[in-house]
Order: C-alpha cells, then sequence, then structure tokens
C-alpha cells in the first residue's frame, strides 16, 4: 500500500481548526440573524477596488480581486438595505507575516441611520458572545496570558491622547505619515493594554479613507480600530457619504501612489454614482483568521490556515 | 550597495550610521491602512548590544563592507590578541572584550576566522571545538566511567571546566568553544 501523500496528513491535523472555524462562522451567522441583518454576497472579483495608498489588489481577469467587499455592500445600503453582513474572502498583494497572509477572511457589517459608536456596540456583543461559543466563556487564556472580551472591560482612548501619551505629538495636529505609522507600531500599540479589547477612536482627517469627519471636529474623522493584545481585529467608520469628498479621497491615494511609483487604480463611477443615494451608516471590517487565531489560542495565522500561501 | 526592507531576514548584516548589525529576528507589520513595515531586533557586531530597530517597506537599507579571512592565532600582548594569516604574514590585533569567552580556548597557530569591517579586524570565531590538556584537576577514580557526574579542572589558560571523574592531570578533552562545556577525552598521537 502507498503511504498517504504528506499534505493529507498535514490536513488532517488540522481538523480540530477546521471544526472550530465552522463554529465561529455558525456564530457569526446566527448573531447577526438574530438581529435582523441580511447576509449578502457581493462579487470576489471587481472592475474596481477603493484605491487606498498602501494597499494593493492582486490582478484577476480584467480586473482584480476585492480587497475589501466594501463598495458594493454600500451601493446595497444606497438600494434600501438597512442591515447588511458579510463574511468572505479578500486578497491583498504583498502582505505576508505573523498577522497577515495575502487571502484573508472579512466579515463586515453596516448598519444604515447609525454612526461607528452603535458599531462598536455589535462588535462588543459580538465578540462576547463568539468567546463564550467557542471557549464557554468571555474570559480565557491566549497564549499563556489571559484576555477578556467581556463587554465592560473594553477600554478607548483617542487617538490624538495616545500619541501624546506615548510619542509625544498630536498627529490631529500636525499630520505627518511616516512618523504616525512609526510611531503607531513602535510606541503606541505595545504601549496599549494586552488583555482587553481596546479601541482606538477618531483618526487624523488625513487618515479618515472612507470615513466621514466628526462634524464638530473636521481634523479627526470618525474612524475606530479595534485593538486585542497588539493584533488589530477591525476597523470601523462611521461613513463618508459625500461623492465629491470619496472622489478626492480616491484621487489623493492614487496620488500616493504614484509618488511611490506604483499604479494608480481606477475609480469605480457606479459606487460613486450610488454614494448620493446612500443613508448616514456606519460600518466595519473584522479580520476573521486573526479573531480565529486568537479563540484557537494560535501565536500566528499560519496555526489557523490549513491552506498557506508563501 | 543597499538592500531594500524586504530583503531583511534573520543572519543579514546590515550597516547603520556606520556601524554594522546583525538582524537577529524580524517580523512583518502593517497597521490598518498604514504602510508595510518591518519589525527588527539588530545586533550591533562591534560590541554585541541589541536593539530594536523599525524599518518601512521604503526605506534603503546599507549593506556593511565585511570580509571573512582564516588567520591563525599567534600570541597574547597585553590586552591584545593578534592574530596571523599564514600566507601573508598580514598580522591584526583584537581586544580581549572582542574575543570574549573565547579567549580561553585559543591555542598557538589555531586556525580562526576573523571577520573584517572596512577592513578593520571586527571579531573573531574559533573552531566549534579545540583540544585541551588538563593542567590541574583531582586524581581520577579509575574504574569510574560515569559521564554525568562532574568535577573541577583547569587548562593552560586558567579556565576552570567540569570533567567526568575518570579524567586526569595530563590528559587531553575536546572543549565546546561555543559553550565552554567538556565534550569528550581524546587520545593524542
Amino acid at each position: 500500500m502507498r503511504p498517504p501523500p504528506a499534505d493529507s496528513d498535514a490536513l488532517r491535523a488540522q481538523r480540530r481548526i477546521l471544526e472550530l472555524r465552522a463554529r465561529l462562522n455558525e456564530t457569526i451567522r446566527r448573531f447577526f440573524r438574530e438581529r435582523g441583518f441580511l447576509e449578502v454576497d457581493t462579487p470576489v472579483v471587481l472592475p474596481a477596488n477603493a484605491p487606498e495608498a498602501n494597499i494593493d489588489a492582486v490582478p484577476a481577469g480584467a480586473g482584480w480581486f476585492r480587497t475589501s467587499p466594501e463598495l458594493a455592500m454600500k451601493r446595497l445600503l444606497a438600494a434600501g438595505c438597512e442591515k447588511i453582513f458579510q463574511l468572505g474572502p479578500v486578497a491583498r498583494a504583498g502582505e505576508r507575516g505573523r498577522w497577515h497572509h495575502p487571502e484573508f477572511t472579512l466579515l463586515e457589517w453596516y448598519r444604515a441611520h447609525a454612526g461607528y459608536l452603535e458599531i462598536l456596540a455589535d462588535a462588543k456583543a459580538l465578540l462576547a458572545c463568539v468567546a463564550q461559543e467557542l471557549r464557554g466563556a468571555t474570559d480565557f487564556v491566549w497564549q499563556g496570558k489571559p484576555v477578556s472580551f467581556a463587554q465592560e472591560l473594553w477600554e478607548k482612548a483617542a487617538v490624538s491622547q495616545a500619541f501624546i501619551q506615548h510619542a509625544g505629538w498630536d498627529p490631529a495636529h500636525k499630520f505627518d505619515p511616516d512618523r504616525f505609522d512609526l510611531d503607531l507600531v513602535t510606541r503606541v500599540e505595545p504601549a496599549l493594554p494586552a488583555d482587553r479589547p481596546v479601541v482606538l477612536i477618531d483618526y487624523p482627517a488625513p487618515l479618515a479613507a472612507l470615513a466621514r469627519r466628526k462634524p464638530d471636529d473636521p481634523a479627526r474623522a470618525e474612524r475606530w480600530e479595534l485593538y486585542l493584545g497588539g493584533v488589530e481585529l477591525a476597523n470601523a467608520y462611521s461613513e463618508l457619504t459625500d461623492p465629491a469628498e470619496q472622489r478626492a479621497r480616491f484621487i489623493e491615494a492614487n496620488a500616493q501612489r504614484a509618488k511611490r511609483g506604483e499604479k494608480p487604480y481606477p475609480l469605480d463611477e457606479t459606487f460613486l454614482a450610488a454614494l448620493a443615494q446612500m443613508p448616514p451608516s456606519g460600518g466595519i471590517a473584522l479580520g476573521v483568521d486573526r479573531l480565529l487565531m486568537i479563540l484557537a489560542d494560535a501565536d500566528s495565522l499560519d496555526g489557523v490556515l490549513p491552506f498557506r500561501n508563501g | 550597495m543597499s538592500y531594500t526592507a524586504a530583503d531583511l531576514r534573520k543572519g543579514l548584516k546590515i550597516e547603520l550610521e556606520g556601524i554594522p548589525y546583525e538582524v537577529t529576528d524580524f517580523e512583518f507589520v502593517k497597521p490598518g491602512k498604514g504602510q508595510a513595515m518591518y519589525k527588527c531586533r539588530i545586533k550591533n557586531m562591534l560590541i554585541g548590544s541589541t536593539m530594536d530597530k523599525t524599518f518601512r517597506a521604503v526605506d534603503k537599507i546599507d549593506q556593511p563592507n565585511i570580509e571573512s579571512k582564516t588567520m591563525a592565532f599567534s600570541y597574547k600582548e597585553g590586552d591584545k590578541y593578534v592574530f596571523m594569516d599564514n600566507k601573508t604574514y598580514e598580522q591584526v590585533e583584537l581586544h580581549e572584550d572582542v574575543v570574549g569567552d573565547q579567549r580561553f580556548f585559543l591555542l598557538e597557530d589555531l586556525e580562526c576566522e576573523v571577520l573584517f569591517f572596512n577592513h578593520r579586524a571586527m571579531s573573531v570565531t574559533l573552531p566549534s571545538f579545540v583540544i585541551k590538556e588538563i593542567k590541574e584537576t583531582e586524581p581520577g577514580a579509575r574504574g569510574n566511567t560515569a559521564t554525568n557526574v562532574l568535577k573541577p579542572a583547569k587548562i593552560d589558560t586558567g579556565y576552570e571546566v567540569g570533567v567526568p571523574i575518570f579524567i586526569n592531570q595530563g590528559d587531553f578533552i575536546r572543549i565546546d568553544t561555543r559553550t565552554g562545556k567538556y565534550v569528550e577525552r581524546v587520545k593524542l598521537g
């Protein structure tokens, strides 16, 4: 008899991970179904993604794999869908590391007539729910250290405050993109509490991407990022609904790409036209593989990806 | 010559502000909408200290001019150790601090790898194993071949090494220069 190929052995060893992922997916779907969200599926290959200065798309046919399902989901918001979610694959070129894989699973959900704080309440309830389901409690151990997804333990820190405290400057006052990224990973992120979810909130306007500026403070945008133990888990916005401002930001992102010698991306005119119809909304993208990594007590994404690439 | 951040990997030797470093650890990071970066731990090859350094994907990193040459240990003078290229008779000196604990295992004519940074001798690496004579130890118990019980013994440089009970003064032993530990007894001749 021929021995089974090594690949089969390797995959068989991933049985526990396959089961955990299936349970996580089921839990996420039940969570949103119970709250009246509609699950949607939007195309994986697109003629245009949202241009972003630091996100490279993977070419596919005449277009690209989606870097996020965001634009299509916003067209659904504009079409009158008020609460929608999607769980599916996205791809980003060149991202490979302990917490990066070029193909990964994003969970995105959107609420019409709501903003980033309503999305924050959803996120708190969701994380408590998945921890309860997969670990039997909101408090559990990740890589030998206690962590808690208990809703009352979440911490919130304004980006400006965190930077003033840990890096000595306010990025909303005089923005410097290079210094921001470097200080974020070397000074701010390492200083965040590691045992509970931490939300960095209200980003400098130049980092708004697809978020609206704060009505009473245009130097800052209504955007938050969720961290757990140094791992960035999610990015949420009060969505920008002004087509002219959105177009200007896409053009600016392309200009930054061009400055680095990278190709600009085409603009999605269907999306930009639909944006005028979109109600004020809140939305979020959450990295499902990273969440699974923490819940499965894995050290890196490699531990929860049976089919690795590179 | 220069590297880009994408070339970074464990073991890569780089130059920063005129100092050669070796990358001992690195991790790809990319905050949310931010740029790709490489968080590295780097070791100063001149003094051995380590530090953290984060490079952006767009950073250019200098490649240090490092050469390696096989040279024989010649003699010690004060706190300097002199090595010689047996073909060209070129001599270089290395300070005791740079040679470190390896100095205990040097033997005359022992061939070592000397690293040069910008043509100046920077460090030396001994062969992994050297043979040394036991100069001083309690007499061995004949027939006791246990290797798990150790007693202290001194070699010519005054270095004290744990050896099995059966080792006697005048015996030759193999020592691992990386750990400073006894490996085995050696019969010479």
